[in-house]
């Protein structure tokens, strides 16, 4: 992969972070924070899609601090990315394969067009990449051209892809993959679902299905569950996070489309509330545009001017 | 799960509805929480910026301090403020055009443009009798134009035959000169999803725009997104030129914040709006319907709509008319308990109804939980026909016959009751917005 990972971040949150960090430049540039200077600080986090909890814990750590002082941007950057960073420093966590599982099994979950099969492509590449063999399951049985578009993915990345008709029902899917995957002496096994609206409960009620099935052959398996936030989604990706969370029981997270002018603030929001690990995020359409989650990056990003 | 829009309103309204005279002040307040909800339902700041200075400047003249009930004044200036920002007439798409008229579908990654594509083309081809031909201009994302086609077999609407290594461009051309052989009369042009700012792709749309001529050029828009939708909706415009926004996931729980952003940046109507996976689930955009929904005054058109979803249609119209004679019984409730998973738990249900921010709070208080549900379940099935359809006799001696029945309390059976008792109260007042209307009436007290 060329260049380091932290300047393809930054190059691609560069165009979001640099709008969020030069707004608070020209607010804060030398003048008392007094509470008009708060209320527009808050806004600005608003805007960022970090949320009201959020923008609210930063706006009060400033007035705790320098209510009424003298502040440059760069103290308010400085603070804005402490906070961002505190929260989400215990949750940047490694998607750690553990070797005894034969295989390690990935469900990855997901609304509608988040990248739920881009993501699995890349992660795929990734694992290839280290040494690991590596099953694709075409579990979205429903969208048209999903199946095509994971065994192309399988194809580019060089890993086998189980795959039924479209229709088939999911969860023989993945238990096929699974039994395949076994007889190959698989490593990993990702399976890719459809993505379903967390409030279209018959939907959800498939995903639990999925591994239920899954469980027959190895009680232990999905030994992670991954859900996919696109970061154009606002507040909804909270309870995107919930409902997926308890239906599906989601273990990590991945966000995919950083690299646009969305600025994927929520999840700030997100990891406060729920404390779930974030394992990737998603900073491209290429093949190698997945990168490991970093806090003190992500932060650092979003608050530079 | 989250606090809707209408519910915080409501809340808000309540407290203003209660006073009599209402103060600047009072407006202020008032107006702080309105941006804050609107804040919190993904609508983008400028907007909801632009929305409270407009809203609060009527709010304060004297005209409404002067009313005998300035509060609800309050609620029909936002209320007005909100259809005028989301677009007061339903807008169609209009085809007007010497054929092959073309429509250009643009959009991010992702957002649905593909199944959208193919469900406008099926409207036209059933509902207003079109030739349609659609092309996939998506050479990017692996089996994209593969896609289109198998949902054009679904649909019952021809696509243009795949070439291998085409531009978008070069198919833009051939599916409008194929469409003039074959005498289209709309060519639907599926594009790449592409970043608002990446500027190669943005300037290969333009050029199958400037190639096309599209009559429409439609974005493509996730419901569900955030603050970053006046960007998406910015950039789109000024550098494509966009006639229409056609929303995408409105069957989520999302507070639909987006909706009002791009309408009010772009000034683009909302044309159309997607509600389900299925080919079929796109919907006319309802300005003043959604405005309601937003202010608390809840949405028995689409309780009523999802319900038949879940329960067996001929249930639903039962249920429907039962709920507008306010004869809701035990029975219905038993079968409300036994659907309310199915239908996506009770705050999805309750959601649509007008003013409940409140007792969502008194049912996150009481924890109900799917146990509860057993347990009410087992409640009412220890009940005679003639207690369910009547709960009026119930008395103290049948009230521990039904708990020793059931395995409760007298507690539990009077809490149930009790429970059955508000859901009616609500929807007496859902009917009675239904016939009068909200705004001359104010919102139901919630007291």
């Amino acid at each position: 992969m060329s260049g380091g990972w932290l300047s393809r971040l930054t190059a691609g949150l560069g165009r979001s972070a640099g709008r969020l960090g030069g707004q608070i430049g020209a607010v804060f540039t030398k003048r008392k924070l007094d509470q008009a200077a708060l209320d527009e600080l808050e806004d600005l986090l608003v805007a960022a899609d970090l949320g009201p909890v959020v923008a609210g814990e930063v706006t009060e750590r400033l007035r705790a601090d320098k209510f009424d002082r003298d502040v440059t941007d760069e103290e308010v950057r400085e603070a804005l990315a402490g906070v961002v960073a505190e929260t989400l420093e215990p949750v940047a966590l490694p998607l750690n394969i553990d070797r005894s599982n034969r295989p390690h099994v990935i469900l990855v979950v997901g609304v509608n067009g988040t990248g739920k099969t881009t993501t699995i492509g890349k992660m795929a590449k990734v694992l290839i990449e280290s040494g690991e063999k590596v099953v694709l399951a075409a579990g979205d049985t429903f969208r048209a051209a999903a199946i095509e578009q994971l065994t192309i993915w399988g194809e580019r990345v060089g890993a086998e892809v189980v795959a039924r008709d479209v229709g088939a029902d999911a969860a023989a899917v993945a238990y096929e993959a699974l039994a395949r995957a076994r007889e190959i002496d698989a490593d990993i096994l990702l399976v890719d679902t459809a993505g379903r609206l967390q409030n279209k409960t018959g939907l959800m009620e498939e995903l639990a299905k999925i591994g239920r099935v899954i469980g027959k052959l190895d009680e232990t398996a999905p030994h992670d569950v991954l859900l996919v936030l696109d970061a154009t989604t606002g507040q909804n990706a909270i309870s995107q996070v919930e409902v997926f969370r308890d239906v599906a029981a989601v273990s990590g997270l991945a966000m995919t489309k950083l690299d646009g002018s969305a600025r994927g603030g929520v999840l700030v929001a997100v990891a406060a509330r729920f404390g779930l690990p974030i394992h990737f995020i998603g900073v491209g359409e290429g093949v190698d545009d997945l990168q490991p989650f970093d806090a003190g990056d992500f932060a650092r990003a979003l608050t530079s001017p | 799960m989250f606090d809707s829009l209408s519910g915080r309103l409501s809340e808000v309204f309540e407290r203003l509805t209660k006073r009599g005279v209402l103060s600047e002040g009072d407006v202020d307040a008032a107006m702080r929480e309105v941006r804050l909800a609107l804040l919190e339902a993904d609508v983008a700041l400028p907007v909801a910026r632009d929305f409270i200075e407009k809203a609060r400047a009527q709010a304060v003249g004297q005209d409404v301090l002067r009313s005998v009930t300035p509060g609800q004044m309050v609620v029909k200036i936002v209320h007005d403020e909100l259809v005028t920002m989301l677009g007061e007439e339903s807008a169609e798409l209009d085809l007007n055009a010497p054929p092959p008229v073309a429509v250009l579908m643009v959009g991010l990654q992702g957002s649905g443009k593909t199944t959208t594509t193919a469900k406008i083309a099926k409207r036209l081809v059933e509902r207003d009798r079109k030739r349609v031909l659609m092309a996939s201009l998506d050479t990017r994302r692996p089996a994209a134009q593969e896609q289109l086609k198998i949902l054009g077999e679904q649909a019952g609407v021809p696509t243009l035959p795949i070439v291998e290594g085409q531009t978008p461009v070069a198919i833009a051309r051939r599916a409008m000169q194929a469409a003039k052989l074959q005498s289209i009369d709309v060519v639907m042009l599926d594009t790449a999803g592409r970043l608002a700012i990446d500027e190669a792709l943005m300037a290969e749309v333009a050029e199958v725009k400037a190639e096309s001529q599209p009559y429409e050029t439609l974005l493509v828009a996730d419901a569900l997104t955030g603050q970053d939708a006046v960007t998406v909706a910015d950039n789109f415009n000024k550098r494509v030129g966009l006639t229409g926004i056609v929303l995408t996931r409105v069957d989520g729980d999302g507070r639909g914040g987006a909706a009002l952003s791009m309408r009010a940046v772009t000034g683009c109507p909302i044309k159309l709006l997607g509600v389900g996976e299925q080919l079929d689930a796109l919907e006319g955009f309802h300005p003043d319907r959604i405005a309601g929904r937003i202010l608390g005054m809840g949405d028995v058109v689409s309780l009523v709509e999802r319900a038949a979803e879940t329960i067996e249609e001929e249930e639903a119209e039962k249920l429907a008319r039962k709920v507008q004679k306010g004869q809701f019984d035990l029975e219905d409730m038993l079968g409300q308990l036994r659907q309310i998973t199915k239908m996506g738990g009770l705050e999805g249900l309750m959601g649509m109804l007008p003013g409940v921010g409140k007792m969502k709070q008194q049912m996150a208080d009481a924890k109900i939980d799917p146990a509860l549900i057993k347990k009410q379940e087992a409640i009412i099935l220890s009940m005679t026909q003639g207690e369910r359809h009547n709960p009026k006799v119930i008395h103290a001696s049948r009230k521990r016959r039904i708990a020793t029945g059931s395995g409760t309390s007298v507690q539990e059976v009077n809490k149930l009751l009790k429970q059955h008792k508000q859901m009616v109260t609500t929807m007496k007042k859902v009917n009675k917005l239904g016939k009068k209307g909200l705004m001359r009436h104010g919102l139901p007290g919630l007291s």
